[in-house]
């Protein structure tokens, strides 16, 4: 695959990235496996953790979200990929409900991060502030904060239901995911 | 609730279900028939061999010449009733029943030990629910792991009473019940004891068998090991019954 943008062609450009999520759903996509070959003959990822690029092109046909909304950094990674792609999935449970990491809205952030940085720490108890981003009081899904054209629930998708869904979007269908995959699946 | 006694002389009526021409008994219900017919009807609440409740309202149906819908578990079939059970208004509001519920407690299916297993899940998946549009509540419920044997997790209720009344039409013991209103509806063991400090609780775990969700589950089950049996309801429902 491909990061050069003058290689791209005719090709479908994809972008990825994960918030707050474990990155088991783009380990659920590299497990594609040999159907990753075939796929690159289709879609060229042009900005993802996947491959080197820093910055996310202008203009990408197909955003793919992976994790919940936790901090202003995923807040404004969201705002950014609905910005410059055509298409925005939420990829994962994560991303479509909150899943695991909304577990803590059950509490005040001040108490989770007090349990975190102070209560179980020996040495040195802090809660760190350089060079992370905040933590939002309440995690949403990512379509609690911007338009979402996709879900593909899943925790995560099997590498088969993501299969389905780029096949069926390389092919100019709209896919059907609740067919192939659910939450929790 | 028990059934009413099967009569020697029950009428037969003639209705139309989805453009098919059924007959069934007249003190059937619509879902009964449905049921029998093999015609899929999505339902929470609704349990063979338990009394009907009528509050999940997921088996909504139209009826022909009525505006409004019709609950197919609390409705029985009557002569000449054109009945249509799959179309996009009754799919729009399946769905958004749906979505309420998943909205209003905290059903995380991936760490669930139901996972797999649930009925809200897979009606989920069979609905087409792929996310959920209204903001969730983000409401903590209390878990009671008092019982040697089971778990309640409040928060995976969704109140459908399946075990209120498995626990007093099948067991006899009544040890659930429902207690508060609105947002602070919950199952209570007893006058809301702790479900070890119970002294009705005979610890059969028909509830559990019966609950649709990770709501009652067996202690020292792990994500996705809960898997539940509900064959013996429609035998032993059957046999109080003849009595």
């Amino acid at each position: 695959m491909s990061n050069d943008p003058t290689s791209t062609g005719h090709k479908i450009t994809v972008a990825t990235t994960w918030l707050d999520g474990c990155s088991g759903c783009h380990m659920s996509f590299l497990d594609m496996d040999e159907r990753l070959i075939a796929l690159a003959d289709q879609i060229d990822i042009v900005y993802s953790p996947l491959v080197d690029t820093k910055e996310l092109p202008e203009q990408v046909d197909v955003g793919i979200l992976e994790g919940s909304i936790s901090s202003d950094d995923d807040l404004e990674k969201a705002k950014e990929f609905r910005q410059h792609c055509k298409l925005l999935i939420s990829l994962g449970d994560c991303a479509v409900n909150g899943n695991v990491p909304s577990m803590r809205n059950h509490f005040k952030l001040a108490d989770v991060m007090d349990r975190a940085y102070r209560e179980n720490v020996t040495l040195q108890p802090q809660i760190p502030v350089h060079g992370v981003p905040n933590l939002l009081g309440t995690v949403k899904p990512i379509h609690g904060v911007v338009a979402v054209d996709l879900f593909v629930p899943g925790c995560p998708p099997h590498a088969d239901a993501i299969w389905y869904v780029l096949s069926e979007l390389i092919e100019g269908r709209t896919p059907d995911p609740s067919q192939v995959t659910r939450f929790g699946a | 609730m028990p059934r009413p006694a099967n009569q020697p002389n029950v009428r037969v009526v003639t209705l139309k279900i989805d453009d098919l021409d059924l007959s069934a008994r007249e003190d059937e219900t619509i879902i009964e028939v449905c049921r029998e017919n093999k015609i899929p009807i999505p339902s929470l609440c609704y349990l063979d061999g338990l009394s009907t409740w009528g509050a999940c309202r997921l088996c909504v149906v139209e009826l022909e010449g009525q505006n409004r819908l019709t609950a197919a578990c609390s409705t029985r079939v009557a002569e000449g009733m054109q009945i249509h059970t799959n179309t996009e208004r009754l799919q729009r509001y399946r769905r958004t029943i749906i979505e309420l519920l998943f909205a209003e407690r905290s059903h995380i299916c991936s760490v669930c030990v139901s996972n797999g297993h649930c009925e809200l899940q897979s009606l989920a998946q069979r609905c087409g629910v792929d996310h959920v549009r209204v903001p969730y509540r983000q409401a903590a419920y209390p878990v009671d792991s008092s019982h040697e044997m089971f778990r309640l997790d409040h928060n995976r209720c969704v109140l459908c009473t399946r075990c209120v009344r498995v626990c007093d039409e099948i067991e006899g013991a009544h040890t659930w019940d429902v207690m508060g209103r609105g947002s602070d509806c919950r199952v209570i063991t007893d006058l809301a004891l702790p479900w070890g400090e119970s002294e009705t609780c005979t610890g059969c775990g028909k509830c559990v068998q019966v609950c649709p969700t990770g709501a009652l589950v067996k202690q020292g089950t792990s994500v996705g090991e809960m898997v539940k049996d509900q064959h013996f309801l429609p035998i032993l429902a059957r046999r109080r019954h003849a009595r």
